[in-house]
């Protein structure tokens, strides 16, 4: 059993009640009792004779409507149509037509999609197993440092912090602390979150952001080039040095 | 008698294995585990429905759609690189775990669990090798699947706001990766973190404040490890993977891939 909410319950006994009232509202003014509203019937009837030839028999509408009248009247009395019912004795009325796209956004342009699995799933699984095998093997023969015990006391000479940050520590060799260590890398850093505000072509077409692409591949070499430089090409003192000259002072 | 006996075709040890996987893919105790149209399952073919339903049924839901756009299954379009990162992170953490079983982070310790761990605990090495490698190949993966994002545009609307959680994970990587550098407690450890926080030092206002912060005290000591220990395996990955899944998420939401070009 489906529970029928109460006040749908209540709106059923208030019709059930009103109908006993006014028992079956007279057949005789069915016309006029109809459920279409008058100013609908008037309307169709209007269509239909100007449809029609002039000549035609304009009472095809009016008869019809007479009918639905009639049944509808009827419905109460006989007690075979359920209460609320609509012309021919439908429980149900169309409200309205929600036409497609007015609502939802209808992607006109159907795209080119392939099955996640296999197309999708398989690289990824390939790919994933390239990774480790890379990885294992490269462990097994490359080990990774361990150097002395730690020693505040004994500064080793270089001192280099991790590769990727190698690009500030040669900037330090350039500018005042407070700009190679924080200005610019601050403005980079907020440079590279702004980079989609800022750039205002909408293209994603290689030939439309000649500009976009020469500023990164710059930006991108620009530090490339001081990690190198920072990593192999300086030996103690931080001082420059060739490294098929004096050796290599790296560690990763 | 016996010749009726004989005829029946005796089962190959091919037929033998195929009942009983069969035996065991049809019981109940199987199909509990792997839901419809998995691979997995007893008499799975290969049909269009069934392909939908091995991302549908299953937990890769979370991940991938049903269907991707034709060009995004390319591996030149991505590279790979943005999986690679995040499976690179799910390697260093399995590994890492392993790790965390043999060491502790006391300067009086640390150094010596690790020694150890090389010499007489079996895959030690293998596994310490492992982490660090894919630690410095992580770093290196997400620069560089930063740069395949940006030269492929990626990062216009609608996808501006998934760039900047792309930086907050680049940052995250950095991190992960410097906090971990410390924990061998070797003289490299030591020394390249101290010229790296040495440059943070100099961040006006609260550079030296937030410097005193991390380190525990003035200058890097027993405090130190502690402190980038539970950064290290706990705090950072934590935060991490939080910043990962709004990422894929928003992958899909905007869209799956960008493109093609
Ligand atoms: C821990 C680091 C990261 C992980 C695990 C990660 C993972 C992913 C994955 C799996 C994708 C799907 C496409 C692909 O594989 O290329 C993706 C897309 C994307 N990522 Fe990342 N990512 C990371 C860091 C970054 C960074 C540093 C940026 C940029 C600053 C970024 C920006 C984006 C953007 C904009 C997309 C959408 C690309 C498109 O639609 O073509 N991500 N990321």
């Amino acid at each position: 059993m489906t529970e029928i909410p109460e006040h749908l319950l209540k709106r059923a006994a208030a019709a059930r009640d009103k109908a006993k009232v006014e028992p079956a509202p007279a057949a005789e003014e069915a016309p006029g009792d109809s459920r279409i509203p008058a100013h609908l019937l008037q309307r169709s009837k209007a269509a239909k004779t100007s449809k029609d030839a002039p000549a035609a028999e304009p009472a095809g509408a009016v008869a019809v409507a007479d009918k639905v009248g009639a049944v509808v009247a009827a419905g109460p009395a006989e007690g075979g149509v359920p209460i609320g019912a609509g012309p021919g004795g439908h429980t149900q009325r169309l409200l309205t037509v929600v036409k497609s796209g007015t609502i939802q956004d209808v992607k006109a342009v159907p795209v080119d999609k392939v099955h996640t699995w296999p197309h999708l799933l398989a690289a990824e699984f390939v790919a994933a197993l390239a990774c480790t095998a890379l990885t294992f093997v490269f462990s097994i023969f490359v080990h990774a440092p361990l150097l002395e015990l730690a020693n505040t006391n004994q500064t080793p000479n270089p001192s280099k912090a991790p590769w990727y940050f190698l690009g500030l520590q040669e900037m330090l060799t350039m500018f005042h602390p407070m700009v190679a260590g924080v200005t610019l890398p601050g403005v980079g850093m907020i440079a590279l979150i702004l980079a989609p505000y800022l750039d205002r072509n909408p293209s994603n077409k290689p030939e439309d952001r000649k500009f976009a692409t020469s500023i990164h591949t710059v930006h991108l070499m620009f530090w490339a080039v001081l990690v190198i430089i920072g990593s192999f090409f300086r030996g103690p003192g931080f001082n420059f040095v060739l490294p098929w000259v004096d050796g290599l002072f790296f560690e990763l | 008698m016996s010749k009726i006996i004989d005829d029946k075709p005796k089962p190959t040890i091919g037929d033998r294995a195929k009942d009983a996987v069969d035996g065991v893919q049809g019981s109940q105790a199987w199909s509990s585990v792997f839901r419809p149209g998995s691979i997995f399952r007893k008499g799975y073919t290969d049909s269009p429905r069934n392909r939908s339903y091995v991302i549908m049924n299953s937990v890769l839901y979370h991940l991938h759609p049903v269907k991707v756009k034709r060009h995004a299954v390319k591996v030149s379009y991505t590279l790979c690189l943005g999986g690679l990162s995040f499976f690179l992170f799910i390697l260093l953490t399995v590994t890492g775990i392993f790790l965390m079983f043999f060491y502790r982070p006391e300067t009086t310790a640390a150094w010596n669990d690790i020694n150890n761990l090389q010499t007489s605990v079996t895959f030690g090495l293998l596994v310490r090798n492992m982490h660090r490698w894919g630690a410095h190949l992580m770093v290196l993966a997400v620069f560089l699947h930063m740069a395949r994002v940006f030269y492929h545009g990626a990062y216009k609307p609608p996808r501006e706001f998934n760039w900047v959680i792309g930086v907050i994970l680049l940052m995250l990587t950095l991190l992960l990766s410097f906090t971990g550098y410390l924990l061998p407690w070797d003289q490299l450890a030591l020394w390249a973190v101290t010229v790296g926080t040495n440059m943070m030092g100099y961040t006006p206002v609260f550079g030296q404040e937030v410097r005193f912060v991390l380190l525990g005290g003035a200058e890097i000591g027993a405090e130190t490890l502690l402190r980038w220990y539970v950064l290290h395996v706990l705090f950072l990955p934590f935060v991490i993977v939080i910043f990962m899944a709004i990422h894929f998420w928003r992958v899909r939401k905007d869209g799956g891939i960008s493109g093609p070009l």
